[in-house]
């Protein structure tokens, strides 16, 4: 067993114009993506427009029970397969065409709503939030890392938007990296990981419930307010808690469930699933987010391997809310056995069976070890000393920081200023996030530094299919006509309808597989026509248009 | 609150030992003193980054749903 698997990470960022308090999220979440675009085409010295979005095999209404919801009667926010109908937000939109912001570096006026990124990202307005969808990664700390990325391009945008106010008008546009506005809503931080088709999904649902009830402890962010308005003061672990209802189910957007069942592999789906795990807080500490990831993969190897701790909950969504509403840790809930255990107590059933698996299994790879040894490491501080994790942890740190304000000025938790702290923790400028400013005193561990998270937001992973897609976008800008996570359109000149190539299994057209190939090609059509050569399954020409 | 209990406790007792007395300050005191200064200075640094009229601020921040 171990922590190495295919996953990613997605980032709905929250959006906000600071001198425009009512202006329309769309809007601004494509003042984000049709900015960063351009940024990326003048960086690739591009001439054309931005790599679109190709939706074909897209399926979110398939469910991982093993049907299919009818189109009819699905909430309009779940048909994610097909590009968005122009709503007068959108063409509002269009708007910012009018202003002459992107005619400078793009020869064509265009309004972009969703793209593929040169680090094999995908870029794009969801609803009303902008989002980053990272590539795909084999292990944690790439997780980390290339999510970490998604925040670097978020800032980029930011920056460059500041940067032309002035000269077009438009709104300044500030993102935030959380996941409630304390009004209601919530926006997520998805996570996706790879797993065997073979694994029944009950298996999944069942071994997967009290871990996800509990790891909030270790990887929650933390929030001002209690419900789902903030509406009775006080601290809680979770940004997302109060915002889950059912245990497992379909939706993502309503009736938020646990444990997410949309099926949709984006890879070949006799062999591979894709778990979608919505219940994850927008991590900005670096180690929360590798332990979000490590742990989770870990705990999907004990139920792949049968080797999860048999323990079920009584209420999995009461759970959730009881141990998100008790910084102090010392709150238990009901397990179907009679017992009751602490959130941190349920996690460490879960260390414990990776321990004993691993030790069976003959000693786990690097990777793994630092995985198990950092779990533990913070499960004992939690316990003892959890305050002594400000440096480490994201709930942690936002909770260390508000007693500092309650200490010294007396701050009751309705304060709007304890509000403030809580969200300001959470914007993505250097000078203005509070978590930036942890890190920069010093009094928060990083594991990657700004150089390194620059780098990877132009970068593609080099093991996953991620680096084909990333690649292309990057050497032959000019030539991708759309791409998703399973597939790459081109067209060529000397192609009449150019080529699709397929990407059916994650792991396939990394940079050991075709490196060479893709980095010695002249053009775009030398490049297809030597894959076909190569890989004629994966190749299709003449097949757009 | 049980938070309150068990965080609250050691700022309390971090507090105590703000004043440290005449002399010779205990390096116990000491240390726990300059742990209180050096979150005061940090306080003092996010006072100063901190949007200005907080109440509005947070009102402002009106998100439309998600995922």
């Amino acid at each position: 067993m171990t922590v190495r698997r295919v996953m990613g990470a997605e980032t709905e960022y929250g959006v906000l114009a600071t001198g425009n308090p009512g202006a329309n999220a769309t809007v601004l979440s494509t003042q984000v993506v049709t900015t960063y675009a351009a940024l990326v085409r003048r960086r690739l010295g591009a001439a054309h427009a931005a790599a679109g979005w190709d939706y074909h095999g897209e399926s979110p209404l398939q469910d991982a029970r093993g049907y299919t919801v009818p189109r009819e009667q699905a909430d309009p926010s779940q048909l994610t397969d097909v590009a968005p109908v122009l709503t007068a937000e959108e063409i509002a939109a269009e708007a910012l065409t009018e202003t002459g912001l992107y005619a400078e570096s793009m020869d064509r006026r265009q309004v972009v709503m969703n793209t593929v990124l040169p680090n094999g990202a995908r870029l794009y307005v969801d609803h009303s939030h902008p989002e980053y969808s990272s590539p795909e990664v084999t292990t944690p700390r790439d997780a980390v890392l290339w999510d970490a990325a998604g925040d670097r391009v978020a800032l980029d945008a930011v920056r460059a938007i500041a940067a032309s106010a002035e000269g077009t008008g438009l709104d300044v546009v500030n993102l935030y990296k959380n996941n409630t506005d304390n009004k209601s809503v919530s926006y997520g931080a998805h996570e996706n990981y790879l797993v065997p088709r073979g694994v029944a999904f009950d298996r999944l649902a069942s071994g997967l419930l009290p871990f996800f009830a509990s790891r909030q402890v270790v990887c929650g962010a933390g929030r001002v307010g209690l419900g789902d308005r903030g509406q009775r003061p006080g601290f809680q672990i979770s940004q997302r808690a109060d915002f889950f209802e059912r245990e497992v189910g379909l939706e993502t957007t309503i009736h938020r469930p646990i444990v997410n069942t949309r099926d949709e592999p984006h890879a070949d789906s006799h062999r591979h699933r894709r778990l979608h795990v919505i219940i994850g807080d927008a991590n900005l500490s670096h180690t929360a987010s590798l332990l979000k990831f490590g742990t989770t993969s870990l705990v999907l190897g004990l139920i792949e391997a049968g080797a999860a701790p048999d323990v079920v909950l009584a209420d999995p969504v009461a759970a959730l809310q009881a141990i998100s509403h008790d910084p102090g840790l010392t709150a238990t809930v009901a397990l179907r056995d009679g017992r009751r255990l602490t959130g941190v107590q349920l996690q460490r059933l879960y260390l414990d069976a990776a321990r004993a698996h691993e030790l069976a299994g003959g000693g786990p790879d690097a990777a793994t070890r630092e995985v198990l040894e950092l779990w533990e490491e913070v499960l004992d501080a939690l316990e003892s000393d959890p305050l002594s994790l400000a440096d480490r942890l994201d709930w942690v740190a936002k909770y260390a920081l508000l007693l500092g304000y309650r200490r010294r000025d007396g701050l009751g938790w309705d304060d709007p200023r304890m509000t403030l702290v809580d969200l300001q923790y959470h914007d993505l400028r250097p000078e203005k996030g509070l978590h930036h400013k942890l890190v920069a005193a010093g009094r928060m561990r990083t594991l990657f530094d700004a150089e390194q998270i620059e780098r990877a937001a132009g970068t593609p992973p080099a093991d996953t299919r991620a680096w084909f897609r990333g690649r292309v976008v990057t050497r032959f800008p000019d030539d991708v006509l759309a791409a998703n996570w399973d597939s790459v359109s081109l067209t060529l000149p000397g192609v009449r309808r150019g080529a699709r190539v397929a990407m059916p299994e994650p792991l396939g057209l990394a940079r050991d597989d075709v490196g060479p190939l893709l980095d010695g090609a002249a053009d775009a059509e030398e490049l297809v026509r030597g894959l076909a050569a190569a890989r004629p399954d994966l190749v299709h020409t003449g097949s757009l248009g | 609150m049980a938070q309150e209990r068990i965080f609250g406790s050691g700022a309390q007792r971090r507090e105590e030992t703000e004043l440290p007395e005449p002399g010779a300050p205990a390096p116990a005191a000491a240390q726990a003193q300059t742990g209180t200064s050096s979150a005061d200075d940090l306080l003092a640094e996010i006072d100063g980054v901190l949007e200005s009229n907080a109440e509005e601020f947070v009102k402002g921040f009106v998100q439309k749903g998600g995922q």
